[in-house]
């Protein structure tokens, strides 16, 4: 126990300058925590608001549909088989009919994608619901994406052409009835949603849907095996969004290892600097019959314990912040999730997991220790004459 | 060593690199000193002393020849066992005084008691004793830099004759004192080595220093060129 003593008295001795190393240090661990809380934030914000307005508890979608081949789409259809139908009436699952189509706003021809739900379904957060209360013959939603690149508002009335599964091309107009705001920027773009029977009976094509979704907290193993349906859970679903989410990372992590580098480099430095001023103590504590092992061990332990009040330091201030952007959020503004290319809104709720924090603190103290032994073992090489005369050899 | 010997030399040599040429320290030093000697080498600067000093207190080691101090052969040491002896038997009185600047007085004199692991009380009673020796009870709390250079170097001998070594090393300990503090000093290093019979040996070339030494060894050039005790000593 003599050791840890003597660091701490060492440590109690030095005064302001420990507080100022470890306030220092406690920064570091703080920003860090916070950058890492940020982007975590980030990716249970979007894994949740997809999740609620796109993804639910996964997707069956018929074989032949590939939502990142858009001349595909056009045939991407077929007959709802009886074990969906069964968990869309038991409101477990919801059908939705995807048909390529044309709009004509504003005398402008533009590419959409229709996209009939049920007015009813409560598996996914739509407001839906508004299709069913307009008596327009053609009632439709649209987002805010849609709405400004289209140019229309509330109460516009548009042209639309599709071609039904006959292969007879139509054309319709829609009203649109709503602009809903969504922070899910693939529910929106491009996207006009009308009524699922209203659409079937568009296309031509009664009971028929391009991919159904179950509700959000599905286990995939109660679902039915459906022959020419393929189920996609979540995980695939949400892949994309992870990726993306660990691209942004990347850079997040880079600013780690730079501030985590920038620390260690105040550490390191430090304690040269301490092993420099302090090397007639050196010498004196040698001559004392201190063994060089055990001071190598003093100074490594007064370096390392700067690491443990640096901890105790950030928490004190650390803790109040983090826990107050968790509650309050950060405000992004309205456009930085579409420029992330994430489902954001306005205020992002960072998120601070043990893992987070306890690894975070781990490492750092960790990392503290070891650079807090290299600069000492120039100690073990020291003669205890030169240390005394205040030289090093 | 049986004999009544605390430190024997024999043909000691001590030779510093120096570039391409080398500087010889000590030059075939032969020299003893009994238990309880209040002894001093003395000489110029540069003849030898404090690397004599040294290589006795096991803090360097003789490029050839012997040191035996305690029966320790200095120059067969290995650093944790020239620590070991350091730490048991030799307490060290330096010119700077060298206390260790964030301790209290009473933590720089508890610090050889902390490294021979004695319990609390037995380090309350031995410091309280050590203080008492230098008169400097009172100022147990203050740290160093609150201290006269004479108080530094009282703290210093307390700090050195705490834990009762056989032997204690005194590096040139009244340069920087005055002599009012320098004969003080003296005063209670002779107390402490006629009552609880500690070796002294000191390196100096002060005079006020040498009126109080009853063995004068006199180096010249890294040898020998002296020996005298004094007379009634």
């Amino acid at each position: 126990m003599l050791i840890p003593k003597l660091a701490f008295k060492n440590m109690r001795g030095a005064g302001l300058k420990t507080w100022l190393n470890a306030g220092v240090l406690s920064m570091a661990f703080v920003v860090i925590i916070w950058t890492q809380g940020l982007y975590q934030g980030i990716d249970a914000e979007a894994s949740r608001a997809m999740t609620d307005a796109e993804y639910g508890g996964g997707q069956f979608w018929m074989n032949g549909y590939d939502p990142y081949d858009p001349l595909t789409l056009q045939d991407a259809h077929a007959p709802v088989p009886a074990p969906l139908v069964s968990m869309i009436d038991a409101g477990r699952a919801a059908a939705f009919l995807v048909v390529p189509a044309t709009i004509y706003p504003n005398g402008r021809l533009m590419s959409a994608v229709l996209k009939g739900v049920d007015p009813d379904q409560r598996v996914l957060s739509l407001p839906a619901a508004v299709l069913k209360a307009s008596h327009t013959e053609v009632p439709a939603l649209i987002g805010t994406r849609m709405a400004q690149s289209a140019g229309l508002k509330k109460g516009d009335v548009v042209t639309v052409r599709w071609r039904d599964a006959r292969g007879t091309f139509d054309a319709r107009e829609i009203e649109i009835v709503e602009v809903m705001s969504t922070v899910v920027g693939t529910i929106d773009s491009g996207l006009i949603w009308l009524p699922l029977e209203t659409l079937r009976e568009m296309a031509a094509l009664p009971g028929q849907a391009t991919i159904v979704v179950t509700a959000k907290g599905t286990a995939p193993g109660t679902l039915p095996a459906v022959p020419g349906w393929t189920f996609v859970g979540p995980d695939v679903l949400m892949k994309d969004v992870k990726t993306l989410v660990q691209s942004k990372t990347i850079g997040a992590s880079i600013m780690y290892v730079i501030l985590i580098f920038l620390a260690m480099l105040a550490v390191f430095n430090t304690q040269l600097l301490s092993i420099w001023r302090r090397r007639k103590e050196i010498g004196t504590i040698m001559a004392l019959g201190m063994p060089r092992g055990r001071i190598v061990g003093l100074f490594t332990l007064e370096g390392a314990l700067t690491g443990v009040l640096a901890a105790a330091i950030g928490a004190v201030y650390g803790i109040p912040l983090l826990a107050l952007t968790a509650i309050r959020g950060i405000g992004l503004g309205a456009s930085l999730g579409d420029s992330f290319g994430l489902a954001l809104s306005e205020k992002l709720y960072p998120v601070y997991s043990v893992l987070l924090v306890g690894g975070t603190t781990l490492l750092i103290f960790l990392v503290t220790t070891a650079v807090s032994y290299l600069p000492t073992r120039r100690i073990s090489r020291l003669k205890p004459t030169d240390a005394l005369r205040g030289r090093f050899s | 060593m049986n004999d009544g010997m605390i430190i024997r030399t024999t043909s000691l040599v001590k030779i510093y690199p120096l570039g391409e040429q080398s500087i010889t320290a000590l030059d075939d030093v032969n020299l003893d000193v009994r238990t309880g000697e209040f002894a001093g080498l003395v000489g110029p600067s540069g003849s030898g002393k404090t690397t004599l000093l040294n290589i006795l207190g096991s803090l360097d080691v003789p490029t050839r020849g012997s040191a035996e101090v305690l029966g320790e052969r200095i120059e067969t040491l290995s650093h944790r066992k020239a620590a070991d002896l350091r730490n048991r038997h030799i307490g060290f009185i330096f010119q700077t005084f060298n206390l260790l600047p964030v301790y209290s007085v009473y933590e720089n004199v508890e610090f050889p008691l902390l490294l021979l692991g004695f319990s609390p009380a037995a380090r309350r009673k031995a410091i309280q004793a050590a203080l008492e020796w230098v008169h400097l009870a009172d100022r147990a709390k203050s740290r160093p830099s609150q201290l006269s250079g004479g108080q530094s170097q009282r703290v210093a001998i307390a700090r050195a004759i705490v834990k009762k070594p056989a032997l204690v090393l005194a590096d040139e300990p009244t340069a920087n004192l005055d002599a009012e503090n320098s004969h003080g000093i003296l005063r209670t290093m002779e107390d402490i080595n006629r009552e609880l019979g500690t070796t002294f040996l000191f390196s100096t070339h002060d005079g006020k220093v040498i009126q109080h030494l009853r063995r004068t060894i006199t180096l010249v050039d890294g040898r020998v060129a002296k020996d005298e005790v004094r007379s009634g000593a």
